[in-house]
């Protein structure tokens, strides 16, 4: 039994109303199996909805046709995004192919590599769901968990240089994300044609979450230094891998970050997670389940936007915090190794592992996979997933690595490379190398403004600018989102933009290169031209001001052009 | 308004006169008089100088004499508009007359009647209308009496660009006489444009009838005693023209589909219309086409043509945009085109041993291809505009029910466009709906009473409609009017097109009846959203057990939409069902249907 301290409480105040829907929905079943079947209508309703988020999709609709359709007496363009929980984001080439197969036959043809390291298929029909989630099982993926209230993909660094590092830490997130799912059949009943196991105790079937799952979402990431690439401040749970005589001895551990926040209410805020201690990689599970049940029980369920971690961490305290997960997990952290980390953002071309295996990276912009007007990315990667005897990697930073080539592949795949013309993306500027952006419009429910399809556009014209000032290598990281709730991980970018409405956006500047700064609002409510102008004036300062290997984050800091965030409580200050 | 020489056409005197009268009226006698006044107008000239006084005396004085017996076997109900029309010239000369649907008449008693006239149209490939098929079977069975007393006559309409044209009107006309009945004056076949024709038929059943031996007066009232007070002055001879208040594609984008819904508004016009009935809209051809043809023939756009028995006149341009059809051929048109041409090829094309070859060559192609195709023309452009049949009306479903839409008429249209012999195609009505017709224009419409597709009189009866497609239309207007007078029957309600996303019509319609339970059960296919393609019947066969049911409890089944395909299957369909599920053999089946169809219990709306 857990002893409640008088210190630590959750808020007060009646129970949101996905609590209830959670409640009310006999573990996450909810009436899933039959609203599925309704053929009148290609939406489910909202309550069931909530619930689908846990088995990894969302419903949305083209809101690009959304008014257009109202007049015409239909529906809106109800279609599904279905994720795919792939741990580290490492898949098969055979896994490569079925996610390839299933995009061009049950969603719109294209696939998203995400910034949480995974796929989404997106405009799926409802009568298409099952076949696509039979699919994606039969492939050896499930989508469980991938959203909702419950922990969701765990990250894990990318890096194509310590193969042998990087293969043990992501052995130990994939065995997290594994450990950590709901246990609840739901899943394999509505979509895999389980039969139901009759009359299991409650308390049987979600050990660790309770019939009520978590308040909100939990991220979990794991990186390797120097690499940054998962941006492991920004999750609730971070993992910082300690390497020693090139062996992995554990992790210091970080915990409360999160990127999401709301417009108008500054009780909401970006937050990084805090070093608390280290463990060894044998007890990584256990923190990571202590961890969740605190937020479980002391996390804010009557208002979700207050529900996630890192309010809960802020409001109880660290310290109180780290002292109830040590009474929790009955023993004690030891005090943080020494790390360091140099960017967060993705190293492209041609790159030799330890094995004498070679890894390619590939700049995918937006994290799109399509067949564009003269550049048949899609097909190219399919060719390639035909041959490739290694794995794919999709990166935090949306971007593809075509990992453990052997040295008698190189060949072949770089032939292919070049056939598809797909290449490292040297011949595009640094700072579009260096930009995320979310899907945004015109699929997301929560987008006030475009991003994906934007964000290349305003590129182009920013880039004028840097090459005119000599920048066009130099590396400013760049993200944008259609919405505060921060997919693109806008809070630690060096330039980072938040939707506010069509054309409009807040613009954010200051983030450290590496990760480990919050930015802060530079302007607010801003248009293209008016983003121009002030990147117009700001850019040309820093080519000519800047100290030697100093960063554009650094720089605007420095110049005092914008006060630095020392922690996300004061980053509306 | 105070008429004056200048504000009016009228002379100083008649002014006057109407200024005094004109204020007495009552709103009814005003609109008794505007009927009155068009209804002259309407009628044939020879009728309009001694209409007036004679038929009011004739209808108090004439004894009644003789007895006639009208059937009617109608699908759109033009047949039944004649018929009625028939009695009511009839019964004005003294006649007493019997005016019936064939399904409504016991076959037993025709070798009671001695006088029969026969209304009939055809459908389809040459297929007795539904009301007419009981009928049309017992006469051509050997239970079929002799007539040998009976004095008949036969109206058949038709169209001529089908194969089979009047061809129920001529199986009634040659089977009446191998019965042994005698024919009161010959078979008239009427094309689309069937006003004129069937005024003529009547009158010469009217003549014989008299010369028959009956005390009937020779006199004629035309037209003019149908107008009643309380009917609008606006008829398929007087349109209305309606001003378009919404048209807009309901497919979504990607469909392979368009159809419209157009939103017309009656205001002013005094019409309505009852859920089920029809809306006629006379169209105008295709600007671009009329244009190929001017420049094909090197025609003058503003020559002046005659263009029609009485006369009028118009520029060539307009005669060909708004008078005649230029989109189909028929056999008699290529027949009578021959007399103009040189063309040898079609010389030998209209031999009557090339029937066959016509009508291959007619099927997909338009007075332009013929142009092009059997020149060099011989006669000029008043003789071979002479020869093209009026451009006729098109009649749509009415979507809408008028008293949830007070002074509106919607429609459901599809785009109809094909490529023929190497050109696009455009359906004549539904490309102006798509393509050229916009908020604010006006079309010329009238309303089409169909009395054979109505809602049950009990309200609280289950319904059950199928409607694919644009079949939808007059399923609108039925949820419309049970929503408007709170119906609490039960309804079911089959759809089906090709895309779920892009071709649901009407969609959030549906959902919201569904919701508020005005609909009660609803199911749909679309064809092309899954490997195996399924229609309605299938959604059906899948709940043949409920359906049954309502079958049972005494529901009425609607069918609306394509015939040839989706008529037919959904009535094997039902067929099938009943057998299965009534655990019946085949024929008894098709017997149970048969009554439902007598009964009114399964009414069709296909095209």
């Amino acid at each position: 039994m857990v002893e409640v301290k008088d210190n630590l409480k959750a808020p007060e105040g009646p129970a949101s109303d996905v609590e209830g829907i959670k409640e009310r929905s006999d573990y996450l079943r909810g009436t899933l199996k039959e609203v599925m079947l309704d053929r009148i209508s290609a939406g489910i309703p909202e309550d069931d909805n909530r619930l689908m988020k846990h088995h990894g999709s969302y419903l949305q609709d083209d809101r690009d046709v959304r008014a257009e359709r109202q007049k015409q007496k239909l529906e809106p363009a109800y279609q599904f995004m279905l994720r795919v929980r792939l741990p580290g984001g490492v898949a098969t080439p055979e896994q490569w192919l079925v996610m390839d197969e299933l995009s061009e036959k049950y969603g719109n043809g294209t696939l998203k590599l995400t910034t949480r390291q995974t796929f989404q298929i997106h405009g799926i029909l409802k009568w298409n769901m099952k076949s696509t989630i039979q699919g994606i099982n039969q492939a050896l993926m499930d989508t469980i968990a991938a959203c909702g209230d419950v922990n969701r993909n765990v990250m894990s660094t990318s890096n194509p240089h310590q193969s042998e590092i990087h293969a043990e830490v992501y052995e130990w997130g994939k065995k997290l994300s594994d450990d950590l799912l709901p246990r609840t059949r739901a899943y394999h009943e509505i979509w895999l044609d389980e039969e139901k196991v009759a009359g299991t105790p409650d308390v049987e079937v979600e050990p660790m979450y309770g019939p009520l799952y978590l308040p909100r979402k939990f991220k979990i990431g794991m990186a390797i230094p120097p690499e940054n690439d998962v941006d492991v401040f920004s999750q609730d749970l971070g993992y910082i891998a300690i390497v020693e005589d090139g062996k992995l001895v554990g992790f210091n551990v970080a915990i409360g970050g999160g990127m999401g926040m709301t417009h108008g209410d500054k009780n909401t805020y970006p937050q990084l997670a805090k070093v608390i201690g280290f463990c060894t990689p044998e007890q990584v599970y256990d923190v990571a389940e202590k961890v969740i049940t605190i937020q479980r029980d002391y996390g804010n369920r009557s208002v979700r936007k207050y529900a996630r971690f890192k309010y809960t961490v802020d409001r109880l305290g660290l310290e109180n915090v780290k002292l109830e997960l040590e009474n929790r997990l009955g023993w004690q952290f030891e005090e943080a190794k020494p790390y360091s980390f140099d960017h967060n953002g993705d190293r492209y071309g041609w790159v030799k592992g330890l094995k004498g295996n070679w890894h390619f990276t590939l700049f995918v912009q937006g994290g799109r996979i399509a067949d564009f007007d003269g550049y048949p990315l899609k097909t190219g990667l399919r060719e390639i997933a035909k041959v490739h005897t290694g794995d794919f990697r999709l990166t935090a930073n949306q971007n593809l690595i075509i990992g453990s080539v052997s040295k008698q592949k190189k060949k072949k795949i770089t032939e292919l490379l070049e056939k598809y013309g797909l290449t490292d993306g040297k011949h595009h500027s640094a700072l579009r190398r260096s930009s995320i952006a979310c899907v945004s419009l015109p699929t997301c429910g929560l987008a006030m403004a475009e991003a994906e399809r934007y964000l290349p556009k305003l590129i182009d014209k920013i880039e004028d600018i840097v090459e005119e000032n000599g920048l066009r290598d130099k590396e400013i990281t760049i993200r944008m989102t259609g919405c505060p709730n921060g997919c693109a991980r806008h809070a630690l970018g060096e330039i980072g933009f938040i939707g506010k409405a069509p054309g409009k956006y807040n613009m954010y500047l200051g983030a450290a290169f590496d990760g480990s700064r919050l930015s802060k609002m530079y302007r607010e409510n801003i248009g293209e031209e008016e983003i121009l102008r002030e990147l117009g004036s700001i850019i040309p300062r820093y080519a000519k001001e800047r100290n030697d290997g100093e960063h554009f984050g650094d720089f605007v800091i420095r110049a005092g052009i914008i006060e630095a965030t020392t922690d996300g409580t004061n980053f509306h200050a | 308004m105070q008429l004056q020489v200048m504000n009016s056409p009228f002379s100083q005197e008649q002014a006057e006169l109407l200024n005094k009268i004109l204020p007495t009226l009552t709103e009814s006698q005003k609109v008794w008089l505007s009927g009155y006044l068009a209804a002259i107008q309407a009628a044939p000239a020879t009728a309009v100088s001694e209409s007036a006084s004679v038929a009011l005396s004739v209808e108090a004085s004439k004894p009644i004499s003789k007895e006639v017996t009208i059937l009617f076997g109608s699908q759109t109900g033009n047949a039944q508009r004649l018929a009625t029309k028939a009695g009511k010239t009839l019964e004005s000369n003294g006649f007493q007359v019997t005016v019936s649907s064939m399904s409504d008449f016991k076959p037993n008693n025709l070798k009671k009647l001695q006088n029969l006239l026969i209304v009939a149209s055809t459908h389809g490939e040459g297929e007795p209308p539904d009301n007419a098929l009981s009928f049309h079977e017992f006469l051509h069975s050997k239970r079929a009496p002799k007539l040998d007393e009976l004095n008949y006559a036969v109206l058949s309409l038709g169209d001529s660009s089908y194969e089979f044209f009047c061809q129920t009107g001529k199986e009634f006309d040659e089977r009446l006489k191998e019965l042994g009945g005698k024919s009161l004056t010959e078979r008239v076949d009427c094309d689309l444009d069937y006003d004129e024709p069937a005024a003529e038929w009547i009158e010469s059943v009217l003549a014989a009838l008299g010369q028959a031996g009956t005390a009937a007066s020779q006199a004629h009232a035309g037209a003019v005693v149908q107008v009643t007070p309380e009917e609008s002055i606006y008829s398929r001879t007087n349109p209305f023209r309606a001003e378009v208040l919404e048209n807009l594609n309901l497919n979504g984008r990607g469909s392979n589909k368009e159809t419209r819904h157009l939103e017309l508004s009656l205001e002013g016009s005094g019409l309505t219309y009852q859920p089920g009935d029809s809306l006629g809209i006379y169209p105008e051809n295709d600007p671009e086409l009329v244009e190929n043809i001017l420049a094909e023939m090197n025609w003058n756009a503003d020559d002046q043509i005659t263009i029609n028995k009485q006369g009028e006149v118009r520029t060539l341009k307009d005669a060909l945009l708004t008078n005649f059809e230029i989109t189909v051929l028929t056999k008699p048109l290529v027949e009578q085109a021959a007399k103009l041409s040189v063309n040898q090829e079609l010389q030998e094309l209209v031999k009557p041993e090339n029937a066959e070859k016509v009508r291959e060559y007619i099927h997909g192609r338009d007075l332009l291809d013929l142009l092009r195709d059997f020149g060099p023309w011989t006669a000029s452009s008043q003789e071979i505009v002479s020869i093209l049949r009026k451009l006729p009306a098109r009649l749509y479903s009415i979507a809408s029910s008028y008293s949830a839409n007070p002074e509106e008429v919607h429609l459901t249209i599809g785009a109809v466009r094909y490529d023929s012999h190497g050109r696009e195609r455009k359906g004549v009505c539904s490309i102006l709906t798509a393509e050229r017709l916009q908020a604010g224009d006006t079309l010329p419409i009238f309303i089409q009473h169909n009395p054979n597709f109505k809602l049950p009189e009990n309200s609280a009866t289950p319904i059950i409609m199928v409607g694919p497609g644009t079949g939808v239309a007059p399923f609108r207007s039925f949820m419309q009017e049970r929503e408007e007078n709170g119906a609490e029957g039960k309804s079911w309600m089959f759809f089906g097109d090709q895309h779920f996303v892009t071709d649901f019509l009407y969609q959030t319609e549906w959902q919201n009846w569904l919701k508020d339970g005005v609909l009660t059960k609803m199911d749909v296919a679309f064809s092309r959203d899954t490997n195996e393609k399924v229609y309605v019947q299938h959604r059906m066969l899948e709940q043949s057990q409920e359906l049954y049911a309502w079958l049972q409890e005494g529901a009425v089944v609607y069918i609306c939409g394509d015939e040839k395909h989706m008529a037919h299957d959904v009535h094997q369909t039902l067929i099938t069902i009943i057998e299965k599920e009534g655990s019946m053999g085949r024929e008894e089946a098709e017997g149970y249907l048969a009554t439902m169809q007598k009964e009114k219990r399964y009414q069709r709306d296909v095209y």
